[in-house]
């Protein structure tokens, strides 16, 4: 079975809510669309307070190079345009829309069947992402139609899909992959016609054979969309980690999936690129996972961008037992600090874990055992790195490949002294970019 | 014998001939390399100095006798009023109700990034120590009652290392002011003053009250908050009784005559914790009797 050689740590799956379909959450009186969902720079606003907005309907535009549209997830008016706490409590800018209705904006193929012929070029498919605001949806939000724009001096050989989904509890990608399969290979279709790409590889973890073996049965009537199956290891969605079990190619550090003919998406971004392509259906809604050890009322949902946190919390009922909430999986997720905060595009996963697990232990000093270094997918000394973050030395941080950490947690998760090595890494990992940036 | 020889003779070729001044401004500096003067450590000042024959643009802010190095280089030294470190964050755990628990590493530059901070304002102390770390004088220290840094004037030599190591710039270099007397705003939020009011009781709303009262024309209100220019200020401590939150501090002065037990928030740096927090934390329910405290 496929997989990365180096490094990778085996936590408890916890696919507590893989049985459940995915619900439609119902759409709420206010939402909160924030200008920046997505790695970059914000967008700009194109609507003003009192203006009536349809269900995705452009209200940010994306003017820099590196940024993405955003539209309205809803129709109604928008009440007003003003900075608002993200989940994080930090204050972006956003529109706040109060609902009336569900009014579609023209062009958009509200209709469930499926689409399948693709009339759309390479360059008209590229335009429809960047159009429709596809970002990469595996959570670093990065704009899709930027990652297309291949240089020409450079070609993709392969188009991979990232359906390993080896975050623990998260489970909206399998349910994806069960229910959606059919829409994701059309959507996987258009970009290899964007890409230019004569293959697409499907990484999928063996922990979820039914997806495997749904994914491979619908694959077969697509002649150059195969499904790999892949070692059940964290963190084997991670990008180079993917590249290198899949196509055995070595990103050079530093350097982009490109440098070795690579495109690498997630595969709720082939269903978004599917919407976009073929319906014409901007992001406007996020799939994600509610789950957590004592949440009993287990969730897959597909709730509009802009709906309250709380809401969606108190739809399925918070355990009296929550320690912390996060957003995102166990491992990369962060926690959140602000429970008005709202949905945003990409937001995978509530976590509910429970104040038992949400401690952490007491701090001791590093023992020096290596289980850190034996974790670590990059192979770096994530030990040192934390010593010499914590005392300043950036230099050094960088000597020792501080940039090349993808900030997986591999190394704290398996830490027996409970040192907080990530976070310090993090700490250092800013600074040192900081300083080589200033260099320039 | 033959590599003594060689030896003998090699160091008397190459010896190093360094300006006995070096370490004569040497001495007179305190030898903490805190690198507040901008160079790596007292001694590459005090070469600097010796190199560049003037003290213009040198200074040891952190007690270094500058006078004495003027005396070794045969140069007069300027003036230079003493500064120290002020933290301008009100956020104490009265003040700022924790909303959320913080437990992760002990690191300001860290909990910055991952959130807004436990009483949720995104610019006030957040509180793990990074300062303390920096200080290298031992002159900052966290009071585990308020949750904020205090400076320990004392010790305290205004050499800046707590303020650039801080993510929020919440510590500023002052003025210390006649006999350690000076006026502040205790408050860096730049949020409307509704918003910047839910997290922290005694936050600048930026209302302008205090740019109003000043009759040295020293306070300006820039995106809601309020600033006091350490050069223009006469201590006169009017923006203090004016201020609706309590948000300047005035500290070093002594209490007035006609009411001695009023607990100034002069406190706030000098007095012992459990002290400093009780004044600050009554502002929000009777901000009008603090008014009248301060006026008696």
């Amino acid at each position: 079975m496929k997989t990365f050689k180096i490094g990778g740590i085996h936590p408890e799956e916890n696919k507590l809510a893989k049985a459940n379909p995915v619900e439609l959450f119902p759409i709420p009186k206010q939402v909160t669309v924030f200008l920046t969902q997505h790695l970059g720079a914000p967008s700009t606003p194109v609507v003003q307070k009192g203006d009536k907005v349809k269900v995705g309907q452009l209200i940010g535009k994306a003017e820099a190079f590196i940024c993405a549209n955003v539209h309205s997830p809803v129709s109604g008016t928008v009440a007003k345009i003003e900075p608002v706490a993200d989940f994080l409590g930090y204050k972006k800018d956003a529109v706040v829309i109060d609902v009336e209705g569900d009014e579609w904006a023209e062009g958009i193929d509200t209709s469930t069947e499926l689409k399948k012929d693709i009339t759309l070029t390479k360059q008209e498919i590229i335009d429809r992402m960047k159009a429709c605001g596809i970002v990469g949806l595996g959570g670093a939000c990065f704009p899709t139609h930027v990652k297309y724009m291949v240089p020409p001096d450079k070609k993709v050989d392969y188009l991979l899909i990232n359906a390993a989904e080896c975050e623990p509890y998260i489970t909206v990608d399998y349910r994806m992959m069960l229910e959606r399969a059919d829409e994701v290979m059309v959507g996987i279709e258009a970009m290899l016609i964007a890409s230019g790409a004569p293959v697409a590889l499907i990484g999928v973890e063996a922990n979820k054979p039914d997806a495997i073996a749904h994914l491979t049965k619908v694959a077969a009537n697509y002649k150059n969309i195969q499904v790999v199956e892949l070692k059940t290891k964290y963190p084997q969605g991670a990008e180079k980690q993917l590249i290198k079990a899949l196509t055995n190619r070595n990103v050079p550090n530093g350097k982009l999936p490109i440098e070795v003919g690579c495109i690498v998406n997630n595969i709720a971004t082939a269903f978004a690129i599917y919407e976009a392509v073929q319906k014409n259906k901007p992001i406007i809604e996020t799939f994600t996972t509610v789950s957590g050890k004592s949440v009993k009322n287990l969730k897959n949902y597909r709730v509009r961008i802009g709906t309250c946190i709380n809401d969606i919390l108190n739809a399925v009922g918070v355990p009296e037992d929550t320690g912390k909430i996060i957003s995102g999986g166990p491992m990369m997720g962060k926690a959140i600090s602000n429970l008005n905060a709202v949905t945003v595009k990409g937001m995978s996963s509530l976590l509910l874990m429970t104040e038992k697990e949400s401690k952490r232990g007491e701090v001791y000093e590093c023992l020096r055992c290596g289980k850190c270094v034996h974790a670590c997918p990059m192979g770096l000394e994530p030990y040192m790195l934390h010593a010499f973050s914590e005392l300043q030395r950036y230099e050094d941080c960088e000597k020792y490949g501080i940039m090349n950490c993808i900030e997986c947690g591999s190394c704290s998760f398996g830490c027996p002294s409970n040192r907080p090595i990530l976070d310090m890494i993090r700490v250092g990992k800013n600074k040192t970019g900081a300083m080589i940036r200033a260099r320039k | 014998m033959i590599a003594a020889v060689i030896l003998y003779f090699v160091s008397k070729a190459f010896k190093v001939i360094e300006d006995p001044r070096i370490d004569e401004v040497a001495e007179h500096l305190p030898g903490a390399n805190c690198g507040g003067c901008g160079f790596a450590g007292c001694r590459a000042l005090a070469e600097a100095i010796v190199k560049a024959n003037t003290l213009d643009g040198y200074k040891c802010p952190a007690g270094g006798d500058m006078k004495a190095i003027a005396g070794v280089m045969g140069l007069e030294a300027a003036e230079t009023e003493p500064m120290v470190a002020v933290v301008r964050c009100n956020g104490s755990c009265e003040n700022a109700p924790a909303k959320v628990k913080y437990d992760s590493a002990l690191s300001c530059q860290f909990a910055t990034s991952i959130y807004a901070g436990e009483s949720a304002c995104p610019f006030g102390c957040l509180g793990c120590g990074d300062c303390v770390k920096a200080c290298k004088f031992d002159a900052i220290h966290i009071d585990h009652i308020t949750g904020l840094p205090v400076v320990d004037e004392e010790k305290c030599v205004g050499c800046g290392a707590c303020a650039k190591t801080c993510p929020r710039k919440v510590i500023e270099i002052r003025l210390k002011g006649k006999l350690g007397r000076r006026v502040f705003v205790s408050c860096v939020n730049k949020e409307k003053g509704a918003a910047a009011r839910k997290n922290c009781s005694a936050a600048c709303i930026g209302c302008g009250k205090c740019a109003k009262t000043c009759p040295f024309e020293a306070i300006t209100v820039e995106n809601n908050l309020a600033y006091i220019d350490f050069t223009k200020c006469k201590s006169c401590r009017k923006c203090v009784a004016e201020c609706p939150t309590g948000a300047i501090h005035a500290v070093n002065f002594p209490p007035k005559k006609e009411a001695p037990a009023a607990p100034a928030p002069a406190a706030e740096k000098t007095a012992p914790a459990a002290e400093t927090s009780a004044p600050v934390a009554e502002n929000p329910a009777t901000p009008a009797a603090e008014k009248e405290t301060l006026q008696n």
